[in-house]
C-alpha cells in the first residue's frame, strides 16, 4: 500500500483559527459559493510559493472582503473606502522592499476609489492589485455598481440598468490599458475550472513581477455573488460565463516591460537632514536647556488679508522656535481664496510640551489690517501687546487690557522698495520686544524660508534691512501709543 | 483487486459549507454532498473512496481556505535504467 502525500492544503499564509467571531473560527465570513475564498486562496498560494509572507502588506478595502486581515497571516492594513491604492502607495514608497497587495472589490474600485486607482496605475506604483468584479454592490445588499450589466436589477436599478438612467458598465482594464505606465494587466473569471486555473496563473504573474520590481500590476477577476444574484452557486458560475464575459472579455491587456519613468532630481532629505543641514553647528538642542528661555512660553495670533504674508510669518516664528529648540505649534486658518480674504494664524512657542495649538489668548496680536484688529484684539491676555500695521489706531478704537503700538510696516516695506517684506518688518518689531528669538536664527530661517529665491543676494538683504527696520522702529518708538 | 485511488481528498465538516461547486467541479465526479447535515445545518461535501486522481480541482473550486485537502498517492521509486557500458565506466 502506497503512501499519500498532501498535495493541496490550507496555505500557510491563512491564520490557523480566525478570530473574528467566538463561534465559527475556522470559516470565512463569506457566503457559500462566493468568489473571495478563492481568489484569497490563489493570492495566499502564491504568496506562500513565492516564500514572501513575511514581507508581504495585504491592504483590504471596504466591502465584503473588509476582513480580510482577520484571514491572511501577513501585514495588514485596512483602507477607507476606496483608498486601497492610496494606502498602497504608501506602503509601498515608505517600504519598497515589501510586497504590497491592494484587493478591492468592484463597488470599492470602481465607483468611490475611481480616482485612487486611476492615478495609481499611471504613476506606475509597483503594487498587485487584485480587483474582485461581480457586478453588485455585496456587502451593503445589492445595489447598482458601476460595473452592473445594462438589464440588470438591483436595488437601487429595480427596472434593470438602463444606460440612459445609469450609464454603461465600467470596463476598468480597458480604461488602465490607455495609461502608459502599467506592466500589466489582465482579466480573468472564477466561472469554471480552466478559468480557475488561468486566474491562478494571472494572480501568480502579477505578484512575480511585483517581486522583480517591475511596475503596476493588476489582475480583474469576474468573481460570483450567488447570494445576492439569488442564484444557487453553480448558476451563479454560469452567469459569469453566460453574461459578464461578453460585457467583459477575457485576456491580456497589458505585459510589457515599465516604461523609462524618470524621477525629479530633488535630494531626498527627511525634514530633520534637512534642518540639520541649514543649522549646521547642531547644538540647537542644548541652547533651550541653557539659555534665558527656560520655563518661558510666547504665544501669539497674526492676522490679515491673504497676501499679506501673516500665514509665512507665523511659519517663520515657529520655525525660528524649532531651532531655539523650543516646541512649537502654527495653526493657520484661511479661506479658499489664495490673495485677499481673511487669513490668520496662531502660533505657540514653548518649554513645556503644546497641548493645543488653538490660542483663545494669544501674549501678542499681530494685525496687518484694521478687520484683523478690531476682531482679535479684545481676545489678547491682560497686559499683552498688539502690532498694528498703521501709523495711529482707527477711530474709537480703545484697548486697555493691552499695550498697542502702531507699526506702520507696510508704509516702511514701501519705503524699503518692496511691498512683500512688511511681515518681516512686523518680525523686526516683534523681536524688538521679546528676546526670545534671536536674528540669528531669524535670517536663517528666512533664507531656508525664501529657499531658491533667497539665493539672490539682494532679495536677503532686503529681508535683512526690513528686520532692522522693524527693530529700530521699535525702539525709536519710546513711548509706545497708550490708550 | 482494484488498483488504488491516485489521489484522495478529506473534507472538513466543519468548514464546509455545502455549496456544491466542488461536487460539480470533480472530474472523476468522486465527490457528494451527504444526506445528513453537519453542525450548522448544511450538506457537507464528502468524498466516495474511489476514483481520486489528486488533481486538486476542487481544491481550488472551494472557497474555503482550510475545507478541502488534496492528498496524491507519492509515485514509486524510479527504476534507473543504465547501459553496459555506463555500469564499466570508471567512476569519477
Amino acid at each position: 500500500m502506497s503512501d499519500y502525500q498532501v498535495t493541496h492544503s490550507k496555505s500557510q499564509v491563512f491564520y490557523d483559527v480566525f478570530e473574528r467571531k467566538a463561534e465559527l473560527k475556522h470559516q470565512t465570513h463569506y457566503c457559500p459559493g462566493c468568489g473571495h475564498g478563492v481568489a484569497h486562496k490563489l493570492v495566499a498560494e502564491a504568496i506562500a510559493d513565492m516564500g514572501l509572507q513575511d514581507k508581504t502588506i495585504f491592504v483590504s478595502p471596504v466591502g465584503c472582503s473588509v476582513f480580510a486581515y482577520y484571514y491572511f497571516d501577513t501585514g495588514n492594513v485596512q483602507a477607507a473606502h476606496g483608498r486601497t491604492p492610496a494606502v498602497a502607495t504608501g506602503l509601498k514608497r515608505a517600504c519598497p522592499e515589501s510586497m504590497v497587495v491592494a484587493y478591492q472589490g468592484d463597488g470599492d474600485l470602481a465607483a468611490i476609489g475611481t480616482a485612487e486607482i486611476l492615478h495609481a496605475a499611471n504613476r506606475g506604483e509597483k503594487i498587485s492589485v487584485f480587483f474582485i468584479n461581480n457586478a453588485i454592490y455585496g456587502m451593503t445588499g445589492g445595489q447598482m455598481a458601476p460595473t452592473t450589466l445594462v438589464g440588470q436589477t438591483s436595488t437601487t436599478s429595480p427596472f434593470g440598468r438602463w444606460p440612459g438612467n445609469e450609464g454603461y458598465p465600467l470596463h476598468v482594464c480597458e480604461l488602465l490599458a490607455t495609461l502608459e505606465a502599467p506592466v500589466y494587466i489582465e482579466r480573468v473569471a472564477l466561472c469554471d475550472n480552466k478559468n480557475t486555473m488561468k486566474a491562478r496563473k494571472a494572480v501568480r504573474k502579477a505578484l512575480e513581477l511585483q517581486k522583480n520590481g517591475a511596475g503596476f500590476t493588476f489582475v480583474e477577476i469576474l468573481s460570483p455573488c450567488p447570494t445576492i444574484w439569488k442564484m444557487d452557486p453553480l448558476d451563479a458560475r454560469r452567469w459569469i460565463e453566460e453574461k459578464m464575459l461578453p460585457v467583459f472579455p477575457l485576456g491580456v491587456f497589458r505585459d510589457r516591460p515599465a516604461p523609462q519613468m524618470k524621477e525629479s532630481p530633488v535630494p531626498h532629505h527627511t525634514f530633520v537632514e534637512a534642518l540639520e543641514l541649514d543649522t549646521k553647528d547642531g547644538d540647537t538642542h542644548e541652547r533651550a536647556q541653557t539659555s534665558k528661555q527656560a520655563g518661558r512660553s510666547l504665544t501669539l495670533k497674526m492676522a490679515g488679508f491673504g497676501g499679506q504674508g501673516v500665514l509665512l510669518l507665523g511659519q517663520i516664528v515657529a520655525e525660528m522656535g524649532m531651532r531655539e529648540g523650543l516646541e512649537v505649534s502654527w495653526l493657520p486658518s484661511y479661506g479658499p481664496e489664495m490673495r485677499s480674504g481673511s487669513a490668520h494664524c496662531h502660533v505657540c512657542l514653548a518649554q513645556e510640551r503644546i497641548g493645543s495649538p488653538l490660542i483663545s489668548h494669544p501674549d501678542v496680536l499681530i494685525a496687518m489690517n484694521e478687520i484683523s484688529l478690531r476682531k482679535f484684539a479684545p481676545q489678547v491676555k491682560s497686559g499683552g501687546l498688539i502690532l498694528y500695521n498703521r501709523s495711529e489706531l482707527p477711530e474709537g478704537f480703545e484697548m486697555p487690557q493691552a499695550r498697542v503700538v502702531c507699526v506702520p510696516a507696510s508704509d516702511l516695506a514701501d519705503q524699503l522698495g518692496m511691498a512683500k517684506v512688511a511681515n518681516v518688518i512686523m518680525l523686526g518689531a516683534l523681536m524688538a520686544e521679546n528676546d526670545l528669538l534671536t536674528e540669528e536664527s531669524a535670517m536663517s530661517v528666512v533664507q531656508s524660508t525664501l529657499g531658491a529665491k533667497a539665493k539672490s543676494a539682494s532679495v536677503l538683504e532686503m529681508n535683512r534691512k526690513a528686520l532692522q527696520a522693524g527693530r529700530e522702529f521699535m525702539q525709536k518708538a519710546a513711548t509706545p501709543v497708550q490708550n | 483487486m482494484a488498483s488504488q485511488a491516485r489521489g484522495k481528498v478529506t473534507i472538513d465538516i466543519n468548514e464546509c459549507k455545502g455549496c456544491g461547486l466542488c461536487v460539480a467541479a470533480c472530474p472523476p465526479k468522486c465527490l457528494e454532498l451527504e444526506d445528513g447535515l453537519n453542525s450548522y445545518g448544511v450538506h457537507p461535501a464528502h468524498y466516495l473512496g474511489v476514483d481520486c486522481t489528486g488533481c486538486g480541482i476542487c481544491f481550488y473550486t472551494c472557497p474555503e481556505p482550510g475545507a478541502i485537502t488534496v492528498y496524491r498517492m507519492s509515485p514509486p521509486p524510479k527504476a534507473v535504467i543504465t547501459t553496459t557500458e555506463e555500469r564499466n565506466a570508471p567512476a569519477h
